[in-house]
């Protein structure tokens, strides 16, 4: 970490321009999707977020893009105030301009230049907006942005304001900086500010946490009192503020015959463009002078005594605060390795002899559950809705459809389904896939639409839910689904299966996860980017997760997505298979039993099956799958552990023993080494020795590939049969369901 | 552990006679320090920035259905970490390990991985001019896991390609096929 104050401040300030613009970007999609009258209250938040990055920018003097903020947030406040229509052309204007303000960030933060002629460009854009709504007033705007460059040049403004601008004491507590708003003011035009000391204590009785000092400012600007009263919008509350216009200018008329002669694309200027304007002699005015000059305009006048920090014009108190993600990492980390020797504290105390244990074990099970309780806190911590990573996608949606020419509406629900931040990160690229796929290959053309009778909009859903003490997310569209021929031609073609090769209609649509495999007849830019659905299952089943597809023709196509909450920590139970010690999360448990003979039967493919009260629930042999010798054979004698696998089906596991259940903390084998079936992380015993913790479904797939091998030699199909192809109808889930929430 | 290469390096800036007798013959200034570690009688040598640590023998969590030479997993302070058998990647057979044998931890890219072998031997500095190409020849290794050949007080030292070792077959290929049949297959034989 810097120890420089103002670069932490910095830091700071991009983090928040980063989260205000993604914000303002994905309430500009919603904007632009949505059929209706705009939301006013997305307009205010847009205004804001544009607003706080400006004012962040005016602190740290990023000449470009407070010049190009400004020009946006007035055409943004045009809206807000209904002097302009909120047009399709306009919103896609302003999502252009939303993304080069957030390349105008980044180039203020890696300290690089943006291409100015794109800055040029969508101003004049913009420009050509105000003047749209109305014609002359705001066309000077873009040329006051800059502070403090009105002080070589003479005045310009048509109306004389006369502000009186009294803080109350407790301005500084809620972190404003009159300091900033004076420059901001002096950047509407030329201000004249007097400071009222009148109120300074003697330097004993002085609080340097209070404000004492009061301005007058006399403003000539050509702008609107709205326009002064929006530079103090974060301290209304917190002071006294009168505003009274003094004088019209005439200078009116001569601005509007100006204005329409003044398109600022049209003229090539250096990097620091909020110079742009008139008056050639700006130009000139190199950026640290003219940065020099604004820090001492205001300043000028007094010295404004205040605390230095407060980072910029934010306004009240805040029920968040902001925390660096490694410290939160340490945390989890730390608590991790906690549990870990709480668990070999278990072990010790359960070696004692009973007399010595008792009080030791009491208190020991205080520890636990405060243990659990700290965990539990912490891991909310990093808690946040997939709204995240949903809000990027009404986005790729328009697009995608506006390249491909296609009609499609995104309809989102649960994004507020929270999970914990690592799985947050890993969504983004198996979403974007999966929906890029959907529209690439599932939507039809609009035309081909109305042809077979569909709504000429297609339809995508975007669904987030717990379920099962994990999260699922489906994406589902209505289009033309797996065009199964197609898909099985390709996959002959490519030598992931043979011509001979029998499968049925769910195993043919598991090929598109095949390594290697891609349906696009020309290989566009869409769906063609190098990496298949085989890269994204692969990842997915790295993290523990699991993917699957379920198509009908011409009915659609829905990709279900699979993760735990958390990549972090889960509950499981400890099995042992001879000498090997695996874990089965505990949320996946349905109940153990050790099966009498007469429950065990065998059906005629090999496989075997347990009946369970009436049920008949299919055996997995670990010690088979795995290779282990030595371990017990007949379920009859060991524990079946049944769990539930994707889509709601019962599977029983055969196990020789349980061990007890026990919280453990995830460890990545693929960090060191890859993914290995039927394993889905690793974790460390009590023992400081490896344990594996299974992937149930993993275990179901691998199964159910030894069954058909057996059955069928020429079966070279590469990947496994989908768990789908079983799966039963969807039942909700009712335990474990968000186990970590209830402690939060 | 860490200690022990520690001092061993520490050992080796002191200079004892066989690095001297290595250096002499040496004509460029530029040397390479090597760990090098027997099995059975053959010696090999891994690039001593290579080396994480040295630890004795402990048995691994077995992971299921991977190779004969990936003997399984160990608990390295948190880390999860694969040891491979080198004798077994050698098609030598499999080592019975005991106590005084050492896994030798090794950084390959921002992986860790463990190697099994019989003993640590020495630490040996190695001239530009003293690696010795390898002979096209039939070997028990494929040549393309060696860097080069070097002569310490006449025995041939094989330098080791620590990255070609584990990257090519087990981590790139072979353990990846996540849902792979002919693994299972493997398995079952």
């Amino acid at each position: 970490m810097s120890g420089d104050p103002l670069e932490q401040f910095k830091a700071t300030f991009f983090e928040e321009c980063s989260e205000l613009l993604a914000d303002s970007e994905s309430r500009l999609g919603g904007i632009r999707l949505s059929d209706g009258p705009v939301d006013i209250e997305d307009l205010n938040a847009i205004f804001r977020a544009i607003h706080s990055v400006k004012g962040g920018a005016g602190a740290f003097e990023f000449t470009d893009l407070i010049g190009f903020a400004h020009v946006f947030e007035t055409v943004l406040d045009k809206l807000r105030n209904h002097e302009a229509e909120t047009t399709e052309h306009v919103i896609d204007t302003m999502i252009a301009c939303n993304d080069h303000l957030i390349s105008l960030v980044d180039a203020a933060r890696d300290e690089t230049v943006t291409d100015d002629a794109v800055t040029q460009r969508l101003k004049a854009a913009l420009n050509a907006l105000i003047d749209g709504g109305q014609p002359a007033a705001a066309e000077n705007l873009h040329e006051h942005v800059s502070e403090g460059v009105e002080l070589p040049v003479p005045p310009h403004g048509n109306r004389r304001y006369k502000i009186s601008f009294i803080p109350h004491p407790e301005l500084f507590k809620y972190a404003n900086e009159p300091l900033l708003l004076l420059r901001e003011l002096a950047g509407l035009g030329t201000a004249e500010i007097v400071v009222d000391t009148s109120k300074l204590p003697t330097i004993e009785a002085l609080d340097p946490d209070l404000s004492y000092l009061s301005w007058t400012i006399n403003l000539l600007a050509d702008c609107s009192e709205d326009d002064i009263r929006e530079v103090f919008e974060f301290v209304e509350d917190d002071c006294d503020l009168t505003i009274a216009l003094d004088e019209v200018g005439d200078a009116a008329a001569a601005q509007a015959e100006d204005a329409p002669e003044e398109p600022p694309a049209s003229e090539p200027t250096p990097p620091d463009e909020s110079d742009t304007g008139k008056e050639p002699a700006q130009q000139n005015v190199p950026t640290p002078a003219v940065a020099a000059a604004a820090a001492t305009a205001p300043a000028g006048n007094k010295p404004v005594q205040a605390k230095p920090g407060g980072g910029g014009a934010q306004s009240g108190t805040v029920g968040s605060i902001r925390v660096e993600l490694d410290r939160v990492d340490r945390l989890v980390n730390m608590v991790g390795e906690l549990v870990i020797t709480q668990a070999m504290l278990k072990q010790r105390i359960g070696e004692l002899p009973a007399d010595m244990s008792t009080g030791l074990s009491q208190g020991f099970d205080d520890l636990v559950m405060h243990t659990r309780e700290l965990q539990e806190s912490v891991m909310a911590v990093r808690m946040q809705p997939v709204n995240s990573v949903f809000a990027r996608m009404p986005r790729l949606v328009r697009d995608l459809a506006a390249k491909l020419d296609k009609k499609v509406q995104l309809v989102m629900t649960g994004e507020m389904t929270e999970v914990d931040k690592t799985v947050i990160e890993q969504l983004a690229d198996p979403l974007t896939h999966m929906i890029r796929n959907s529209l690439d290959h599932g939507i039809e053309t609009a035309a081909e639409r109305t042809d077979s009778g569909k709504p000429e909009t297609a339809t995508i859903h975007l669904i987030a839910e717990h379920r099962g003490g994990r999260i699922e997310i489906r994406v589902s569209d209505d289009g033309r689904g797996i065009n199964r021929q197609r898909v099985q031609e390709k996959a002959i073609e490519k030598g992931v299966i043979s011509r001979d090769d029998n499968l049925t209609d769910e195993q043919i649509d598991e090929l598109i996860f095949a390594p290697g495999f891609s349906t696009a007849d020309a290989v566009t830019d869409v769906s063609g980017r190098g990496v298949g659905m085989d890269v994204v299952r692969r990842n997915i089943i790295g993290l523990g997760g699991r993917i699957s597809v379920r198509s009908e023709p011409d009915r659609g196509t829905q990709f279900t997505l699979s993760l735990p909450l958390t990549l972090a920590v889960l509950d499981g139970m400890v099995v042992a298979v001879a000498d090997e010690k695996y874990i089965i999360p505990l949320t996946s448990i349905v109940e153990s039993i050790r099966p009498s003979k007469k429950q065990l039967n065998r059906l005629s493919n090999g496989a075997d099956v347990v009946s369970v009260r009436g049920n008949y629930i299919r055996l997995i042999r670990l010690y088979h799958l795995f290779g282990i010798p030595q371990a017990t054979q007949e379920p009859d004698k060991g524990i079946v552990v049944i769990v539930e696998i994707e889509g709601g089906e019962l599977v029983g596991v055969l196990v020789d023993d349980l061990l007890g259940q026990q919280q453990v903390v995830i460890k990545s084998l693929e960090h060191n080494y890859d993914p290995v079936s039927g394993i889905s992380a690793a974790t460390i015993l009590g023992n400081g020795r490896v344990a594996l913790i299974l992937d149930i479904d993993g275990l179901n797939m691998m199964a159910q590939s030894k069954n058909n091998g057996s059955r069928n030699t020429n079966q070279t199909l590469a990947i496994a049969p989908p768990a789908l192809a079983i799966a039963g109808a969807e039942k909700p889930t009712d335990h474990g369901n968000m186990e970590v929430k209830d402690g939060a | 552990m860490a200690p022990e290469a520690a001092s061993a390096s520490a050992g080796n800036m002191m200079k004892t006679p066989d690095q001297d007798a290595v250096n002499e013959d040496s004509r460029s200034a530029e040397t390479f320090q090597y760990i090098t570690f027997t099995i059975g009688d053959e010696e090999y040598g891994v690039d001593i920035m290579a080396v994480r640590e040295i630890k004795g023998w402990s048995e691994p969590t077995v992971l299921p259905n991977t190779p004969a030479h990936m003997r399984g997993v160990l608990n390295l302070r948190g880390e999860i970490v694969p040891i491979f058998d080198l004798r077994c990647r050698f098609d030598q057979g499999r080592t019975e390990a005991t106590n005084i044998h050492v896994i030798v931890i090794i950084a390959i890219a921002d992986r860790l991985a463990g190697m099994l072998v019989d003993a640590v031997s020495d630490i040996i500095s190695i001239g530009r001019d003293d690696f010795k190409s390898v002979p096209k020849m039939d070997r028990q290794i494929d040549t393309e896991y060696l860097s080069g050949l070097a002569t310490v007080k006449d025995r041939m030292v094989a330098l080791l390609d620590a990255e070609k070792l584990f990257s090519m077959r087990d981590v790139e290929n072979g353990i990846l096929a996540g849902s792979n049949t002919p693994l299972l297959q493997q398995a079952e034989a």
